[in-house]
């Protein structure tokens, strides 16, 4: 089960302006406190949850930055080369690290992420996951999100401004956080599927 | 590009105040109220989610914007994209006490399913109760399949997850039976083509043909997810749903809930050896329904089994074979351990499962599962793990050392089964130079998982061995880089860091002498013996800069923190629970007295932890009389001769490591900081190694810099120097120390400062000065010439101008030493006392209580030292 999938900023080294941002994130079922004898109020749980992506998202980047940099690659690799290339994703980089209990959740988990070129891709899950799943999974998100939002080409679509499509995707190819088997042709069919009902 | 546009977004949407917001809601429920689809309210309701999730604070929206929301995302004619946002802003705000939405507001299965997303979002374990007993019932009521249910099965799964015991018992067995149903009985012939009605369209609807494998033929057996066709009907649909959350539902269910509630279930034809024989259609249908569907994925799991050895058409297609494959190996491992009857069925496949995975590179990673199944299941099915274990452990971290995904896969599979690896459990620990190759190339992710593996891994016969692996981990990084350089095409994108030119390096790799060494460093098992890999060092000297070199560098700190932790503690809590290595191969020639020798070694750590009464039976007298063949058993593996071996360790390695950027600092703060740590374990060994620390004291001039390493050899001279700890001591190995470390001080102090000479730090010089002092205590001829030289000693810290000790404080640190040690000699019996402590003092009772000769003996020390105190110069 995916506990959360979030889109954030990355940026090619620490010393780089501006910040981590998340650009897209989402919980699907919240995390529950059982054994937390005082409920917090709504406003401090919801902060939380915020908390809790900035700090993935944070620690996604430094993970992305150390690979990038062990692989001697730099700054300058990060911009795609033309408007019209399509972004190679099965080179894009990715990786996979625990969150130790209580840092930031409750429970363990494992994030598995994917960066592609500024954009990092990642998925909060149970310790136990299908791991060739999931980053299939990630991939394919991120190939059809990147493909219907042009994300990455001068002049497309902004992120911020697209909910309602990166929900659409998410729907369909990872419905309330179940990752799905999907082969080739099954993709295929989902995605015109997903193309037809947002084309009118 | 990105960057700025999206910054200066977000930025507005936080700065949205409080009363634009309102004026955006009133819009938005205009456009909501009048039920207006177009594009306006999309744009607007984008903005909306953009203005709620842009801040971690929560956004208060007008309440009949709110109510508006959740009508709209009820709505029968709303179109989905805009559903999807609403629910979507809904989701966001959460958790919300302004919520009124509930299950029954949803018009169609589609609506149901994003409302539960909404109501599932709000954390609430009551609402996710609610939620999955509304759409099981929704689920359970609509028998006809169709789209439905399809949006409905996800919300299933995670209420499972989010809530284990929120479905009631009834239907959960419903849903077990239907989930079997959907498994095996979805249709071979694929979905039809929607009558669109084109300009084109034949009138006659063409005939769907029958679905096909990956490799294109039609398909032989039913439906599964690697069943592929131009289109898929709603029990296709279905069928992939069921298998997608299948492992965690038969988790869930478990063999202790389904177990309990079968057994009223359970027809007379079951027992153990029916199922055996049984195939797939032997009255299955008679079965209870957690029985059923067990059946069901077991027939499904052999299929995929099947299908994943077709060579695919599709690249994407390939990786999902891989991915099948584990889950499907995982699936049959739960079902193995919940009915064991299951077993003789299974085997024969992952039997050949696993002679085919062996023999290809490509599917390492399904190697893992095929593992852990035979691990749980190798003795019930009389077959060991032996050989997949062997496989896994000798070639896979060798060959695809690169694939951090691997990597991590790997290191997870060792710490969750290390109960299971029995006789294996040896087999992993020799194996740890190959482990160590995951941890040398990604060592970001790898470093908190190697700290929780080591305690497991590192046993008496190879600490000595992991312990050198360890300081030469960045050597490792850079000897794997190289070795990637050589094997790999130029062309391809490269792993290593092609930034870092090395041209000499590759060449020196065929040179037959440093050929040796690499082999060596890039050992697959512990080999029981060490190398000096100094030569290697030079030639690695230019990989020294790569920043893959240098992020290895900097986790190992912490790595050998963990390593001494595990080795230092007597009995750690992680290997407690794992079986104890009885009979495991011995690696070295020390541990060939383990056998023949039964005497327990003394625990030689503090004694305040020991009850009081026991300590007798410890202390010095009872050290160890023949250095080097202690006995040991074998949970306590850190005994005296190891800890006594580690000490020499640290100080040859000291001025041995691979000379990358602030390394040696580093490690020579952790060393320094753990070889006090072994003496305390076995005060014994300053005696045994009184030659190699002689020797190291007394070859100043190395590299020692920082001077970590010698303050804390100097003070555990100065500490375990004595014959109350060891009866082997003798006043001229004392006099042999003094006079060393006499030389030393001399050396320290009388340098002039210059430029390229260090600072000696102050600490060498006062520990210097109380180590003299201490060993003078103990041999009392000594005390003269220690008097004189702590008084030169102080006159030379009031003349700030000579020495290499620069600063006041320093030198007042200095002055402050000397003066209290020359008072303390003074009186030759106190010194004694208060430099040379008895065992007893460490005894909790010395301290409370006032009669002991320890508080008096204070309280008289700190009265004299008060006094001279008072005499001293500034």
């Amino acid at each position: 089960m995916v506990h959360a999938f979030l889109i954030h900023t990355l940026r090619a080294a620490k010393a780089e302006e501006g910040l981590c941002r998340v650009l897209y994130s989402c919980f699907f079922g919240a995390e529950n406190s059982p054994n937390d004898p005082q409920p917090h109020g709504a406003e401090r749980d919801r902060l939380l949850r915020k908390e809790q992506i900035l700090a993935v998202a944070r620690q996604v980047e430094s993970m992305f930055q150390l690979q990038q940099q062990a692989c001697g690659r730099h700054a300058v690799d990060l911009q795609p080369q033309s408007s019209d290339d399509p972004v190679a994703l099965h080179e894009a980089p990715c990786g996979v690290f625990r969150l130790a209990p209580g840092d930031p959740f409750q429970e363990p988990r494992i994030v598995v992420w994917l960066g592609v070129l500024s954009i990092g891709f990642a998925l909060v899950l149970d310790t136990h996951e299908n791991l060739l799943l999931v980053e299939s999974t990630l991939r394919l998100l991120a190939r059809l999100l990147l493909d219907h939002l042009r994300l990455l080409v001068p002049g497309g679509a902004n992120l911020l401004l697209r909910a309602d499509l990166v929900e659409g995707i998410l729907t369909r190819f990872l419905p309330h956080g179940q990752l799905l088997f999907l082969n080739d042709q099954f993709v295929q069919g989902l995605e015109k599927e997903f193309s037809a009902a947002w084309s009118h | 590009m990105l960057a700025a546009g999206t910054e200066s977004l977000l930025r507005q949407a936080r700065e949205v105040g409080a009363v634009e917001l309102g004026r955006f809601c009133a819009r938005i429920s205009a456009l909501l109220q009048a039920e207006d689809w177009g594009p306006d309210t999309l744009d607007a309701l984008r903005r909306l989610f953009l203005i709620v999730a842009a801040t971690k604070y929560s956004r208060r929206l007008e309440p009949t914007c709110v109510a508006l929301l959740q009508t709209t995302l009820c709505s029968p004619r709303c179109p989905e994209r805009l559903q999807l946002l609403c629910a979507a802003v809904l989701r966001e705000m959460a958790p919300s006490n302004s919520l009124s939405l509930s299950c029954d507001h949803a018009q169609s299965s589609r609506q149901l399913g994003l409302v539960a997303s909404v109501l599932l979002a709000q954390g609430d374990p009551q609402q996710v109760r609610t939620v999955g007993q509304c759409v099981v019932k929704v689920l359970e009521s609509r028998q006809s399949e169709g789209p439905s249910l399809t949006h409905l099965l996800p919300v299933v799964s995670k209420v499972a997850s989010l809530a284990p015991d929120a479905l009631p018992e009834e239907q959960t067995k419903a849903l077990s039976k239907r989930l079997g149903d959907w498994l095996r009985y979805a249709s071979v012939q694929q979905g039809a083509a929607h009558a669109s009605g084109g300009f084109f369209s034949t009138p006659r609807a063409r005939q769907p043909g029958p679905v096909t494998e990956m490799d294109g033929s039609v398909a032989t057996d039913f439906f599964t997810v690697l069943s592929t066709g131009q289109r898929f009907t709603e029990d296709q649909r279905l069928n992939v749903q069921a298998f997608s959350m299948l492992r965690a539902w038969l988790l869930q269910g478990g063999p202790e809930r389904l177990g309990a509630t079968d057994a009223d279930d359970r027809s007379e034809l079951e027992g153990s050896t029916v199922s055996v024989l049984s195939a797939a259609s032997t009255a299955s249908h008679l079965l209870p329904p957690a029985e059923w569907l067990r059946e069901k994925a077991l027939e499904y799991c052999q299929r995929l089994l099947e299908q994943s050895g077709r060579r695919a058409l599709r690249k994407a297609d390939s990786d999902l074979q891989k991915a099948c494959l584990v889950e499907a190996v995982l699936v049959l491992d739960v079902l193995c351990r919940q009915d064991p009857s299951f077993l003789y069925r299974a085997l024969p496949s992952l039997r050949a499962l696993r002679t085919r995975l062996c023999g290809d590179p490509a599917c390492a990673r399904v190697l893992l599962p095929v593992a852990q199944f035979f691990l749980h299941h190798g003795e019930a099915a009389a077959v060991d793990a032996d050989a997949v274990c062997q496989h896994l452990f000798t070639r896979i971290p060798s060959e695809h050392f690169h694939s951090p995904m691997l990597g991590f896969e790997f290191v997870q599979f060792c710490r969750d089964h290390l109960l299971l690896f029995g006789s294996n459990l040896d087999l992993l620990r020799t194996s740890f130079p190959n482990l160590f190759k995951f941890l040398a190339w990604s060592s970001p992710a790898l470093t908190s998982e190697f700290v929780a593996l080591l305690p497991a891994l590192v046993d008496a016969g190879t600490a000595v061995e992991m312990l050198h692996l360890l300081l030469d981990l960045p050597s490792l990084t850079a000897a794997l880089e190289l070795q990637l350089r050589s094997l790999q095409a130029a062309s391809e994108r490269p792993l290593w860091d092609a930034s870092v030119r090395a041209p000499g390096c590759l060449e020196a790799l065929r040179d037959p002498q440093a050929q040796g060494l690499f082999q060596h460093l890039l050992r697959a098992k512990a080999s029981g013996t060490v190398e000096r890999l100094t030569p290697l060092h030079q030639l690695l000297q230019p990989l020294a800069s790569c920043a893959r070199v240098l992020q290895c560098a900097q986790a190992v700190p912490t790595l050998l923190r963990a390593f001494f932790a595990a080795v230092t503690q007597v009995s750690p809590p992680p290997r407690a629970s794992v079986p104890t290595a009885e009979g495991q191969p011995e690696l070295r020639g020390q541990s060939a007295a383990h056998s023949s020798r039964g005497r327990a070694p003394v625990p030689p750590e503090c004694g305040c932890e020991q009850p009081p009464g026991q300590h007798t039976q410890r202390g010095p007298a009872h050290g160890c009389l023949w250095p080097g063949t202690q006995a040991v058993s074998p949970s306590q593996f850190a005994d005296g001769a190891l800890a006594s071996q580690l000490a020499l360790l640290l100080l040859e390695r000291s001025d041995s490591l691979f000379p990358v950027e602030g390394y040696e600092a580093d490690v020579h703060r952790v060393l320094s900081s753990q070889f006090p740590g072994l003496c305390r374990l076995h005060p014994p060994l300053v005696v045994e190694r009184a030659k190699e620390l002689l020797e190291f004291v007394g070859s100043l001039g190395g590299p020692r810099s920082t001077g970590h390493m010698l303050t804390s050899v100097v003070w555990a001279i100065g500490e375990y120097l004595s014959v109350s700890w060891d009866r082997r001591c003798t006043a001229e190995q004392i006099n042999r120390f003094f006079e060393a470390l006499e030389a030393l001080l001399f050396e320290v102090t009388q340098s002039r400062p210059s430029a390229t000479l260090p600072k000696c730090p102050p600490q060498v010089i006062t520990v210097l000065m109380t180590t003299l002092t201490k060993l003078a205590s103990r041999s009392q001829d000594l005390i003269p010439r220690v008097s004189l030289l702590l008084s030169k000693m102080r006159t030379l810290a009031q003349s700030p101008a000579v020495g290499p000790v620069h600063g006041e404080d320093d030198l007042g640190a200095v002055r402050t030493r000397a003066t209290e040690l020359l008072n303390l000699l003074k009186m030759p019996s106190v010194a004694q006392f208060v430099l040379t402590p008895s065992m007893e003092v460490s005894q909790p009772r010395y301290h409370r209580d006032c009669n002991t000769a320890l508080p008096l003996a204070l309280d008289m020390v700190s009265r004299l030292l008060e006094r001279e105190a008072g005499l001293l110069p500034g």
